[in-house]
């Protein structure tokens, strides 16, 4: 039935990508399961090939750099202050008792005003939200684009602690490997400096190793017990805080070559071997000999192959593309795959697109702040403006790589549905910009077809204004949900 | 309206708008020693003509109305305009100009547009053409740029002016727009976060819940006299009657500021929306009431902004058509035909209601249930262009409203 393969486009674009541009619908509709399976063997799916993007490295010095030179800056007004300042304490004593009142003391010279939104580092955040839009507004369905948002939650790190890399962390150790293996992606993620850094690695110092004798500080475990509670195995999956601690101890030494004095290099990941714990460690019922650098690499690779990170990751695979209660036959069914694929991520996202409960599951996911705003963008033909998008994403409490703690952001309505309210103002906004170029009820049917209800349907014909209509449109709980 | 709307409907008005500077002043007006300003203000959603102006001398009146009927023994009472008709007591500075002379009111008026769809009604009115279609240009701008200009440069006259963020219809098209906007942007109105609240409640009750808890908040803050801005909001989420008031009057005052520069712009245009009044419209008081207040306020506040010119200018507000002659079954009404469409302004022989008054019996009711529409809503504006701007018939009947050489352009509006 063409109707039925209609509705199952429109459902397709929503639940598995980004929410259909105009004329989404008609293009898959010939065959969405084809079309799903079909976009992830698009070469260079998932990837940001944009010369003009630093890497993570090049950005943090290119912030430490600009850190510094304001800094000097200051310096030097706070000198020209203080000069200002017994200049004219000279002058008062020299004047009589009465002039001297009477003159101004000297006023506080201001400090150089910096504009946030103009400093390097904002422009180089702004290329990246720039190049990170177009990724999502510009493909047909964009399932390859979801996963890799779904990763990099996932593996999140926060601006809040690396305020220059989240772009390029992104773009190395995520986009490369959505369709690769699960344990490449690992390695290439917990060897990134920004992990290191967020989660504290780069200094935590085995108390035996060279450096830890000289000097009093040590071991760190938040990396070590993220790795094994967050990215992997999962919480209460069998771990003790010997292992964590132990992996600990596997970790130091995996660490950041400080971005100080050289331009060519800095912010870097290095082995610093005098970091190091020496000798065997036992992690989950193993005993891992000490080989430097390759120790760490060889406990990532046992857990990512665990049978309880295939089940953690197809959980939060089910969840979020299914269901807030993953159903459990999906579950098994991924975490199979996982298991039997020694972590093909592709393999995994494939059996996502062909098992039946993603396309029987209620449609009632509700999207995420950043999945409506994309769809909605995509919805009206617009082209996203990086600035709106991030104050946005702010406003509706999912700031751009920027979640509150490194399980990422929530994917379940709990966490969500209270935002509502400052959804309906986005929209009202995003409807006053576009009103005059769109037609509430071309853009119902280009997002939904099918899907709208005919209340919304009349909602939104009955609307007093084409604003209003599209409001009601971008609004409507079909638009809300997945 | 379908009963799926049943929440109450408060306050809820947008203005927005845009005005155009042209390079020179309209070479025939000028040689008559005058410098014409027209400002056209488009009242979206269906604005209820028997509400503003009632025929209270039409026997059938009241019979039609019932107790939602303006009578000039009312509470309060309507205010009388001439032996037949008198206004909505909310008017109070329209009543004014009236008086003065500075204001007209044409009845039972209505575009060519005979369905009843606010999207197609509202292209329309603000086209010229005759019929719905998808077009890029409104009878002002078309207007402006037949008019023939004099040599005097004005150097702002390369850009055009907008208020804002939505140019309406009427004034796009190729002449070029400079924009203001207003401080802060109006949050989602009452009116629009009551219909996705009503859709919300058929259809997700989850999503009902959460919008009502924000509404709720606001409420809360409203009461407390806190500054309402609910977490996570961007705007203030209040939207109280007297916000939207000092909303309407700045962006009024502010194109009347520009407006009555000497080398500003001469034209413009703005919209409002809100008078869709399905639901609990009420009369002498109420909703609409409450809209027609804001909108007498926010003439007062054009009127005192454009100082000594506003003797050259003409206020003009129109909307897409009018609604039922009767209530409905939600203290409302329904989409319609016939309405008003008020001139306000120094230029005008005002003090008049004009109107081929087609009666509110059964038989009169335009498919029975509407108020007829016996003047073409496209002569008034004809009329408005001819003797203030001096387009000539030929000009209005082909480019500014396509295909109407037959409708002429009322005669005397102006002083």
């Amino acid at each position: 039935m063409v109707d039925d393969r209609t509705r199952e486009a429109a459902f397709a674009l929503h639940r598995f990508g980004l929410g259909p541009r105009p004329g989404s619908i008609a293009a898959i509709a010939s065959d969405p399961r084809g079309a799903l399976l079909a976009e992830l063997e698009r070469p260079g799916i998932g990837a940001i090939n944009n010369p003009d993007l630093l890497t993570s490295a090049q950005a943090s010095r290119a912030g430490f750099e600009a850190q510094a030179a304001r800094q000097a800056k200051n310096v030097l007004a706070q000198r020209a202050q203080k000069e200002a300042e017994r200049l004219a304490a000279e002058e008062r004593q020299g004047m009589s008792e009465e002039a001297g009142k009477m003159a101004e003391p000297a006023k506080p010279a201001a400090a150089p005003q910096v504009d946030p939104a103009a400093t390097p580092e904002r422009q180089n955040f702004l290329k990246e939200v720039r190049a990170r839009l177009d990724a999502a507004l510009l493909p047909e369905i964009g399932f390859a684009e979801r996963l890799v948002w779904f990763w990099s939650n996932h593996f999140c790190i926060s601006r809040d602690v690396v305020p220059n890399m989240a772009g390029g962390y992104e773009r190395e150790a995520i986009r490369p490997h959505i369709l690769g293996r699960f344990a490449d992606m690992l390695l290439a993620v917990e060897g990134h400096p920004a992990m290191l850094v967020y989660l504290n690695n780069q200094v935590s110092i085995g108390p035996n190793s060279v450096a830890g004798i000289n000097r009093t500080r040590g071991l760190n475990e938040n990396l070590a017990r993220e790795i094994l509670e967050l990215h992997t195995l999962g919480v209460r999956t069998g771990y003790s805080q010997t292992d964590v601690f132990n992996f600990a101890k596997v970790l130091t030494g995996w660490t950041i070559l400080p971005p100080v004095n050289n331009p060519e290099h800095g912010a870097e990941f290095v082995f610093n071997a005098r970091m190091h714990e020496p000798g065997p460690q036992q992690v989950i019922d193993k005993t891992y000999p000490d080989t430097g650098v390759e120790q760490g690499r060889a406990v990532l690779a046992d857990v990512a192959r665990n049978p309880a990170t295939a089940t953690h990751i197809a959980t939060k695979l089910a969840r979020h593309f299914a269901a807030d209660d993953p159903p459990p036959a999906l579950v098994e069914r991924l975490a199979k795959t996982f298991r039997d694929t020694d972590g093909d991520l592709k393999e995994v996202a494939k059996t996502l697109v062909v098992s039946p409960e993603p396309w029987s599951s209620p449609r009632d996911k509700l999207k995420r702040p950043s999945e409506w705003a994309i769809a909605l963008s995509r919805a009206v033909g617009g082209r996203g403006d990086p600035q709106r998008f991030v104050n946005g994403q702010r406003v509706l409490g999912e700031p751009l790589w920027q979640p509150p703690a490194p399980q990422g952001f929530a994917d379940t309505e709990g966490a969500w549905i209270d935002g509502v309210g400052a959804r309906l103002d986005i929209a009202n906004n995003v409807a006053q910009r576009v009103a005059g170029r769109v037609d509430p009820g071309e853009v119902l049917a280009d997002a939904l077809g099918p899907l709208a209800s005919a209340e919304t349907r009349a909602a939104v014909a009955l609307a007093e204004t084409r604003q209003q209509g599209l409001v009601l449109a971008l609004m409507a709980p079909e638009f809300q949900r997945r | 309206m379908p009963a799926l709307l049943s929440s109450t409907r408060r306050d809820f008005l947008i203005g927005s708008g845009a005005l155009f500077a042209w390079a020179h002043t309209p070479r025939l007006a000028r040689a008559e020693g005058r410098d014409p300003r027209v400002l056209v203000v488009v009242l979206r959603g269906a604005l209820d003509g028997l509400a503003v102006a009632a025929p209270v001398g039409d026997p059938d009146w009241v019979k039609l109305r019932g107790d939602r009927a303006l009578v000039l023994d009312g509470k309060p009472p309507a205010l009388p305009l001439d032996s037949f008709f008198a206004l909505n007591p909310a008017m109070p500075n329209l009543h004014r100009l009236y008086q003065a002379q500075q204001a007209t009111i044409v009845h039972a008026s209505a575009t060519p547009y005979r369905d009843r769809s606010h999207f197609d009604g509202q292209d329309v009115l603000e086209s010229g053409f005759s019929k719905p279609g998808s077009y890029d240009s409104g009878w002002l701008n078309r207007a402006l740029s037949r008019l023939e200009a004099d040599s005097r440069v004005n150097p702002r006259g390369s850009r055009a002016f907008a208020v804002g963020p939505v140019t309406p219809l009427v004034v796009r098209g190729p002449a070029p727009l400079m924009t203001w906007m207003p401080r802060q942007p109006l949050p989602a109105s009452e009116d629009t976060q009551a219909r996705l609240l009503d859709l919300y409640v058929h259809t997700d009750p989850k999503l009902a819940r959460a919008l009502e808890g924000r509404e709720d908040l606001v409420a809360l803050a409203r009461d407390g006299g806190m500054d309402a801005k609910p977490a996570g909001a961007q705007n203030p989420a209040l939207v109280g009657i007297a916000r939207v008031r000092e909303y309407a009057a700045e962006v009024v005052g502010s194109a009347a500021r520009y407006l009555a520069q000497p080398d500003g712009p001469r034209v413009g245009a703005l919209s409002f929306t809100g008078w869709d009044t399905h639901i609990n419209e009420g009369a002498a008081s109420g909703a609409l009431a409450g809209l027609l207040g804001v909108l007498d306020g926010a003439i007062a506040a054009f009127e005192r902004n454009m100082g000594a010119a506003w003797s050259e200018t003409v206020v003009v507000l129109i909307t897409e058509f009018g609604r039922t002659a009767r209530i409905n079954g939600t203290d409302g009404t329904d989409h319609g035909t016939g309405t008003v469409a008020l001139l306000a302004g120094g230029a005008l022989r005002g003090g008049r209601v004009i109107a081929d008054w087609p009666g509110l019996k059964d038989a009169n009711l335009y498919e029975n249930r509407d108020l007829a529409a016996t003047t073409d809503l496209r002569a008034v504006l004809k009329g408005v262009l001819k003797d203030h701007l001096r387009l000539d018939d030929t000009v209005l009947g082909n480019s500014v409203f396509p295909g109407s050489a037959d409708i002429k352009p009322m005669p005397g509006l102006l002083a």
